[in-house]
């Protein structure tokens, strides 16, 4: 196939694989990685807390470092990549959050939100286009809306002003023809970007973002070895290999990016992003990825089954930043436990 | 308190969802009586069940206080933040008890089961948030019964169907002014809101958790205050329930609780309009109570 056409790489190494290290990133980690990401002509570099701007809490796991001190020094160490964030409203605001990451240097800004509630974007999306940097629009957990409903939201970020959307994968639950089925849809119906990023709990992450370029997105995620929450993302170095393989351009040099890979997985990787059981489980119930450690760690608290505390979360609905319902959940499990003996 | 009293004439101004169902709870009051229901458009949902209820109504919006001074004694402002801001200054000048259910934050942050005594000498109050109200009973407890209280946390999720186009424009003023309240009550020198909408249905509950981080956690303390606490909460939010804790998990204190609504005009599931509307009425009602007495020492 010669496709010659062009696929735009944004990299959340630094920010989704945070997910996989409970936030603990350090600024050293952060300025190697952004200086091997920047050396290879990765375009985009995206870093922070894994749900972005404003978000480390007791929640979701506090950063090791703050909002500051990582993008102040990832901006010292990227020349040619661009710096970008994620930001959910409701977790960051304009004032606290988004206006001093402005002065800090960043480039690229992706306003996110469940993917029912593009409306709480508008004026964090409209802010940032005002201050002319590049907006997109993140829908979050996008396998829980038909197409048709995930395309009104959509419209609604381009009525906002966001130059493109990117439709995540938060739970890595799409098979490809989902995914070609979406991206064809928004491709035909909006006239800004459209981009995607999977998570790889079934395994089909390569797969999903190369139907996701097949059918005309233009921009993909991917992470140094997959580094990323949960099962991890797309594995950054096989796209790049694979989508050359297929004709695309990406601007990225190969052999600079799997340097970069194997550099990340022997500085910034505790451990190597794998397709745990549990994963399977919460890709199979669609529960959001960075939901991961905090379920380990009150399953062992509670002694009960993970697996039975996905398969509860996913049945209601739980959406990310719901954390705190995990504990709900195990101690409902564990009282039924008791009733279901007799 | 003298078990019939005169009831304290009242106007509510913004005729949306919050409006109208405070209107249905001052109705239902013993204490207050309805003396206009005021928005700026007569075939309203909110103004056409007004109507129904045989309440006077007005599309003229503030100047209808200003022309019929005598249509009521409080007002409750469930409008905007920038129209609070204007009216604010008008119903001062009326010499009128108001109680701003918007999040202009101009009077002293009111939370019925912490400060009812000082709010009740104020002229203008301000109803924090729904969160708010919440979470800063519990903030509250914290910080009398913990030492060095470093920093809270309170998260809320609610329903999607309970966050209306005004509440999904402000959430960054909603973050502001609970991150405020939390300070102010708790004395954490730092603190942090989180808002989550969730899309789930059937529709949550409003439910928020509140994490804190001391030096040294006393939980059977804070167990003992918070107990008559959450019994005086329920005595006006009868759907105010601690679901969880006070637990210590991973050394943070934990508390949980989840807010059913009255079901009034709102659906159950929006506690959050609720419990900000149930603290608005008995705030209200504690007026009606100073005042009748007032008036009674006056002969």
């Amino acid at each position: 196939m010669e496709t010659n056409r062009k696929i735009i790489i944004s990299d959340p190494t630094l920010r989704d694989g945070n997910h996989a290290v409970g936030h603990q990133l350090s600024s050293e980690k952060i300025a190697l990685y952004c200086r091997a990401a920047d050396n290879a002509g990765v375009p985009i570099v995206e870093v922070g807390h894994g749900n972005g701007l404003g978000a480390s809490s007791l929640q979701l796991g506090e950063a090791k470092v703050s909002d500051q001190v990582a993008l102040i020094t990832a901006r010292e160490n990227l020349s040619k990549s661009k710096l970008g964030i994620h930001v959910i409203p409701g977790f960051a605001t304009i004032e606290r959050d988004l206006k001093p990451a402005l002065d800090w240097g960043v480039d690229v800004i992706r306003v996110a939100a469940h993917c029912s509630e593009a409306d709480i974007c508008e004026r964090h999306i409209s802010f940032s286009r005002s201050q002319g940097v590049e907006v997109w629009g993140c829908l979050m957990m996008s396998h829980m809306l038909s197409p048709t409903l995930l395309l009104e939201q959509a419209r609604k970020m381009e009525s906002y002003g966001a130059e493109g959307i990117v439709f995540m994968d938060s739970a890595g639950h799409y098979l490809p023809d989902a995914v070609r089925h979406r991206v064809e849809l928004l491709v035909d119906e909006l006239s800004i970007s459209v981009g995607f990023h999977a998570h790889n709990n079934l395994g089909l992450a390569i797969a999903n973002s190369l139907a996701a370029a097949e059918a005309g997105a233009s921009l993909l995620d991917g992470c140094a070895r997959g580094f990323g929450a949960g099962a991890g993302n797309t594995q950054l170095e096989v796209l790049i290999a694979v989508l050359e393989r297929l004709g695309y351009s990406t601007d990225i040099d190969l052999y600079k990016i799997l340097d970069a890979a194997d550099l990340a997985e022997q500085n910034i990787m505790k451990n190597m992003p794998t397709i745990s059981s549990n994963s399977v489980v919460s890709g199979l119930s669609g529960v959001f990825s960075g939901f991961m450690k905090p379920v380990l760690r009150i399953a062992t608290e509670f002694g009960v089954d993970p697996r039975d505390i996905y398969f509860e979360l996913g049945k209601r609905n739980i959406v990310a930043g719901q954390e705190d319902i995990i504990l709900e959940v195990a101690k409902d499990l564990t009282q039924h436990k008791g009733k279901r003996i007799k | 308190m003298t078990k019939s009293i005169e009831k304290l004439k009242i106007a509510i101004i913004g005729s949306g969802n919050i409006g109208t169902d405070l209107l249905i709870k001052v109705l239902r009051s013993p204490y207050l009586k309805c003396g206009a229901f005021i928005g700026r458009n007569l075939a309203s949902p909110g103004m056409l069940s007004a109507n129904s209820l045989g309440v006077p109504v007005s599309a003229e919006g503030i100047s209808y206080i200003i022309n019929n001074p005598d249509c009521c004694e409080l007002v409750f402002d469930a409008t905007s933040a920038m129209s609070h801001l204007e009216h604010a200054p008008v119903l001062k000048g009326l010499d009128k008890r108001v109680i701003d259910l918007t999040p202009a934050k101009i009077g002293l942050m009111c939370v019925p089961s912490v400060n009812m005594n000082d709010s009740a000498v104020e002229f203008n109050v301000n109803m924090v948030t729904c969160g708010g109200q919440a979470s800063i009973p519990v903030a509250y407890a914290i910080g009398k019964t913990q030492d060095d209280v470093d920093y809270i946390e309170v998260v809320s999720s609610i329903s999607s169907r309970s966050a209306g186009p005004a509440t999904r424009q402000n959430l960054d003023e909603y973050i502001k002014t609970t991150e405020d309240g939390l300070k102010e009550f708790s004395g954490a020198k730092r603190t942090k809101a989180i808002l989550n909408l969730n899309p789930a249905e059937p529709c949550v509950d409003m439910q928020t958790t509140i994490y804190a981080k001391v030096k040294n956690p006393d939980i059977p303390n804070l167990k003992k205050m918070l107990q008559p606490l959450t019994k005086k909460i329920r005595k006006y939010v009868p759907g105010y329930e601690v679901i969880l804790g006070p637990i210590l998990e991973n050394s943070r204190i934990i508390v949980m609780v989840r807010v059913r609504g009255l079901g009034d005009y709102l659906p159950a599931y929006a506690g959050n309009l609720d419990i900000i509307n149930c603290a608005a009425i008995a705030m209200a009602e504690e007026y009606a109570h100073v005042t009748a007495k007032i008036k009674q020492e006056e002969g």
